[in-house]
């Protein structure tokens, strides 16, 4: 069975979540065929070889820098049919769930995204994936020779399993059609901790009263070596970039550990963290409804909890 | 122009999730529906570039009779007319599969809708749209300007956005904050109303994928509260019991 895994780039290297799709491929026992696109470091391609991959092709074209979803798809198509792999598996991102939606069209398919687990194959394939926004799972079989399937974060653990391998070119076909898109520019916070990747986040409420106070989140995090978030009022009133906000209409995270502070625990933001191994809560008010569904809680003031945090956790490492 | 919103009919988002039939549906007891909130960004902003600079607006929408309210609550908030297709919306496939078939005959010049339900929270009908249709298709987009032919675009991106820019016709997934969600005035709700509703049977579609059963997560277990002027104990806490450290 010839799996293929495609590679996200971030900044030219090798994005976390795509190893733990190396990771799952390998785990299924198949042959694991890595596909990278863009200019990428090649010590970090070749290092897929120690997590699982058993081939490692590389587009390196810089055209292939930028994710158009259509190009994307089409050549992780071509490569599917170039390797002979049924399967395509990726991690879901704002690039690989749209891509995966489209080469599955491409395939006729069987299609799915959120999955948190290796398949069953004992009577068919049956996976498990997260549904209504992490309040539920469902197990659901597919039917159709071709897959697709897209990985929630913690779907597989990574592990060394190999040894780095060579780097094989890979000569990508597209047409102009597949270009119809074009990226004009982006913005991007460079050196922080990317938020559904990581494995601590630190978020902040409409308790921290104003941007001005998110210092205290952002060097708590920093220390922690974790990135911040934040609550949907938070962003939509511009105290944060809205890309940070977490919840079921924004980042669903899986982190080990999520700290709350100033968050009054609103089912739509406990939609977005219930994946989260761990939850701290910092509240003042000790009956906030965050406090139900965490781990730890501290019932006190954030500008005072904030502080004295910090310095434990330093005094720690 | 044409647009068509396609619009899934999803639990309101405090609802509690329960199963029925040996965890095979789910149960709708005591359950309100509301029309998908990403789907809801995304007719506020069709109506917005309806009034604007002119436009019909077509809502569609795959489930069974009970949806209808929810149907007309789009064409309360604006849309001219509605499609709905007579089936039940068992998968994103099968989803995607009915839209592209209406959409076919439809000549529109821009298809919107969430980025994903929130049920399944497949984020994929868009793609799957967009490549039957032989469209481009761009999500989750959070702006979405259109000067004349070319539609100027931003798409969020892990840790910020990209811009983009694409000619009519193309399929976007939307979210915030590409429209304020919008709340039907009493006009609205009346002359929904008379507007059309054309239902139409599915096509025949093979999706590749079965429901086996749904799951519950395990109840959580109690929160350990520290006191305020103990936080040393919350670190020992996470890096010894929780091991998070
Ligand atoms: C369809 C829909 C989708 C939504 N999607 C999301 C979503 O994706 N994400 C999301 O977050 N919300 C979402 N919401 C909004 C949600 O319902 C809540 O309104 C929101 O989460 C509240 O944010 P908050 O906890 O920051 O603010 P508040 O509810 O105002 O809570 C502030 C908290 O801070 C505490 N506090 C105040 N001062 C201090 C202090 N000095 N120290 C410590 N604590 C303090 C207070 O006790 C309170 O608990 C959605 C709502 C709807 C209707």
């Amino acid at each position: 069975m010839n799996i293929l895994v495609f590679i996200e780039r971030a900044e030219g290297t090798v994005k976390k979540n795509s190893l733990e799709a190396v990771a799952y491929a390998h785990a299924m026992g198949g042959n694991v065929i890595a596909l990278a696109l863009g200019e990428m470091d090649e010590q970090e391609l070749k290092a897929l070889g120690t997590y699982g991959a058993s081939k490692v092709l590389h587009g390196a074209d810089p055209k292939f820098n930028a994710g158009v979803i259509q190009a994307y798809a089409t050549i992780i198509t071509s490569a599917m049919t170039q390797e002979n792999a049924d399967i395509l598996v990726l991690s879901d991102s704002s690039l690989g769930t749209p891509v995966a939606a489209r080469v599955a069209a491409k395939l006729d398919a069987s299609l799915v995204t959120n999955v948190i687990a290796l398949p069953e194959t004992a009577s068919g394939f049956v996976v498990k994936r997260s549904i209504y926004t992490g309040k539920a799972f469902a197990k659901v079989s597919l039917t159709k020779v071709k897959k697709v399937i897209g990985l929630k974060k913690n779907a597989a653990e990574v592990k060394e399993v190999g040894s780095p391998i060579e780097v094989t070119p890979f000569s990508a076909t597209v047409s102009d059609s597949d270009f119809a898109t074009r990226i004009t520019s982006s913005e991007k916070a460079t050196g922080d901790v990317l938020l559904p990747e990581a494995n601590i986040v630190v978020s902040g409420g409409r308790g921290m009263k104003g941007p001005e106070h998110w210092g205290l989140i952002e060097s708590l995090a920093k220390t922690l070596g974790a990135a911040t978030g934040c609550s949907k009022p938070v962003s939509d009133m511009g105290w944060r970039p809205h890309h940070e906000h977490v919840g079921q209409t924004g980042v669903k995270v899986a982190p080990q550990l999520y700290i709350a502070v100033g968050i009054s625990g609103a089912i739509q933001h406990l939609a977005g963290v219930n994946s989260s191994k761990c939850i701290v809560v910092i509240n003042k008010d000790a009956d906030a409804p965050f406090f139900k569904a965490a781990d730890y809680g501290i019932a006190g003031d954030a500008f005072d909890v904030l502080p004295k945090l910090h310095e434990a956790i330093k005094a720690l490492k | 122009m044409k647009i068509l919103v396609c619009i899934s009919h999803v639990p309101d988002t405090t609802s509690k999730i329960n199963f029925t039939d040996n965890n095979t549906r789910f149960d709708s007891t005591g359950v309100q529906f509301i029309i998908g909130p990403y789907d809801d960004y995304a007719l506020a902003r069709a109506v917005e570039l309806k009034e604007s600079m002119g436009a019909s607006v077509t809502v569609i929408n795959v489930g069974l009779a009970d949806t209808e309210p929810t149907i007309r609550k789009a064409l309360a908030i604006g849309a001219d007319d509605a499609i709905r297709v007579n089936a039940e919306p068992t998968d994103s496939w099968f989803v995607a599969a009915q839209i592209a078939a209406q959409a076919k005959e439809g000549g529109y010049d821009l298809i919107l809708m969430g980025r994903e339900s929130i049920d399944y929270n497949g984020g994929v009908v868009h793609g799957i749209v967009g490549e039957m249709l032989g469209m481009p298709s761009v999500s989750p987009v959070m702006k979405l300007d259109l000067v004349g032919n070319t539609a100027k675009l931003a798409r969020e991106i892990e840790g910020g956005k990209e811009y983009l820019e694409v000619n009519l016709p193309f399929v976007a997934g939307c979210q915030e904050p590409i429209a304020e969600w919008k709340i039907p005035n009493m006009r609205g709700i009346m002359s929904a109303r008379t507007k059309p509703l054309k239902v139409v049977e599915p096509a025949s579609v093979d999706s590749g994928v079965k429901l086996q059963q749904f799951e519950l997560p395990p109840p959580k277990g109690a929160v350990k509260m520290i006191p305020a002027d103990q936080v040393q104990e919350l670190v020992n806490l996470l890096k010894n019991e929780a091991k998070v450290l």
